[in-house]
């Protein structure tokens, strides 16, 4: 199928295939939104990902916290916001990380306007 | 008779919520934010109607991947904040209407919309965030609620055509409803924000406005945007805009704007806000 909308330099977008292939981390992020798990998690997060037949790409982005990692194998931003939720991080402090500036630049960068546009 | 009296879009980003409900409301960065919803809440408090269908998407709260409707109309008498990873949002229980529910769902499918029937989910940040921005603080929410769903996140979403076409079938559907109620449709999410990846960030004030603009006086060129215009112009999270012409829909050919707000940033994302009444 043609997908004009993967050309949009720096995006990915979450699109059919891309949740075929991230429904297992999907879902264990999702499994995050009950405190019970939040805590079992917390307490051994490789146990914890054993449970979920995810790629050993996935769990490493996982365990390591890289969300353009994550959203490359498959990974949703609102789904992935139960992970870092659960390290108790803004959606600002998670996404700033994946631009590759620090949460100060960033932050300085949406008072200011944000990103235009014509920036790429 | 019931009749849709007006229509409201807002963005209903997450940290607008924690604002509130940690009393931020007042500091330098959210002050300005908050300034521009107050001419809204007086409005709003001479015009509370009786019930709003409040269209949003569900943040992977109530949907997971195992499920995802493309419309999906709550039917429950009762409706739970949810937790979305730090806890359900110190707001009041969101009360339905079954009744109007029920009878918009018959109307809107025998139209053609194939709507999800809910009858038990919990609602996140996209619907409590309007709520909060529209009423404050209140012990119980001045209005029932009718959450209308649509699927955004995983894409495709609906056309904003198809939204557009949904706002009129439901239009036809209040005002086929025998009870004399008022009713209010809201329109939510936007305006341009990406929440992923190097251009994370996006914001672009210009298209947005233009959008806002187009909203009042072109909507049904306005449902002619492709999804690609969306995601090119106004990032990947900006597509959730598609919701607000379900509103526009439900409203006349011509409106009379009661106000008009527009804010950069609140977090990652542009706010975009209107009050619309259908023009006398």
């Amino acid at each position: 199928m043609k997908k004009p909308y993967a050309e949009i330099p720096g995006t990915t977008v979450f699109d059919l295939d891309q949740a075929r292939k991230g429904y297992h981390l999907n879902q264990f992020c999702m499994s995050l939104m009950k405190a019970e798990n939040r805590e079992r998690f917390k307490a051994d997060e490789a146990a914890y990902l054993e449970e979920w037949p995810m790629t050993p790409e996935q769990r490493l982005g996982v365990i390591t916290r890289d969300y353009n990692r994550l959203i490359s194998v498959g990974g949703n931003i609102f789904f992935l916001a139960k992970l870092f939720s659960t390290d108790g991080k803004s959606v600002q402090q998670a996404v700033s990380g994946m631009t590759g500036m620090t949460q100060e630049q960033y932050a300085h960068m949406m008072s200011n306007g944000g990103r235009s546009p014509l920036a790429g | 008779m019931a009749r849709i009296t007006a229509g409201v879009a807002t963005s209903h980003v997450p940290a607008i919520g924690a604002a509130i409900d940690n009393q931020k409301t007042g500091t330098d960065y959210w002050r300005p934010l908050f300034a521009g919803y107050e001419a809204s809440k007086r409005w709003m408090a001479a015009h509370t109607p009786d019930v709003v269908i409040l269209v949003y998407n569900d943040h992977a709260s109530a949907f997971s991947l195992d499920i995802v409707p493309t419309f999906a109309i709550g039917c429950a008498d009762h409706y739970a904040p949810a937790d979305e990873g730090w806890g359900p949002r110190p707001v009041p229980m969101v009360e339905g209407h079954p009744e109007l529910a029920a009878h918009v769902t018959q109307s809107v499918i025998e139209q053609d919309f194939d709507l999800t029937i809910v009858n038990r989910m919990d609602v996140d940040h996209g619907l409590t965030v309007p709520l909060s921005l529209l009423f404050g603080q209140p012990k119980a929410w001045p209005v029932k609620v009718i959450p209308l769903a649509v699927n955004v996140l995983l894409y495709p979403p609906p056309s904003g055509r198809r939204c557009f076409e949904l706002g009129k079938a439901i239009r036809r559907a209040v005002e086929s409803f025998d009870e004399d109620l008022s009713v209010q449709i809201w329109g939510t999410g936007g305006m341009s924000h990406q929440l992923q990846g190097a251009r994370a960030g996006l914001i672009n004030a210009r298209w947005d406005n233009a959008f806002l603009d187009r909203l009042v006086e072109d909507p049904e060129g306005l449902s002619r945007v492709p999804h690609l215009e969306y995601l090119r112009e106004a990032g990947s999270e900006g597509i959730e805009l598609v919701m607000w012409l379900i509103m526009r829909g439900a409203l006349h050919d011509r409106v009379a704007v009661r106000h008009r707000f527009y804010h950069v940033p609140a977090s990652n994302t542009a706010v975009g806000h209107l009050v619309l009444e259908n023009a006398p």
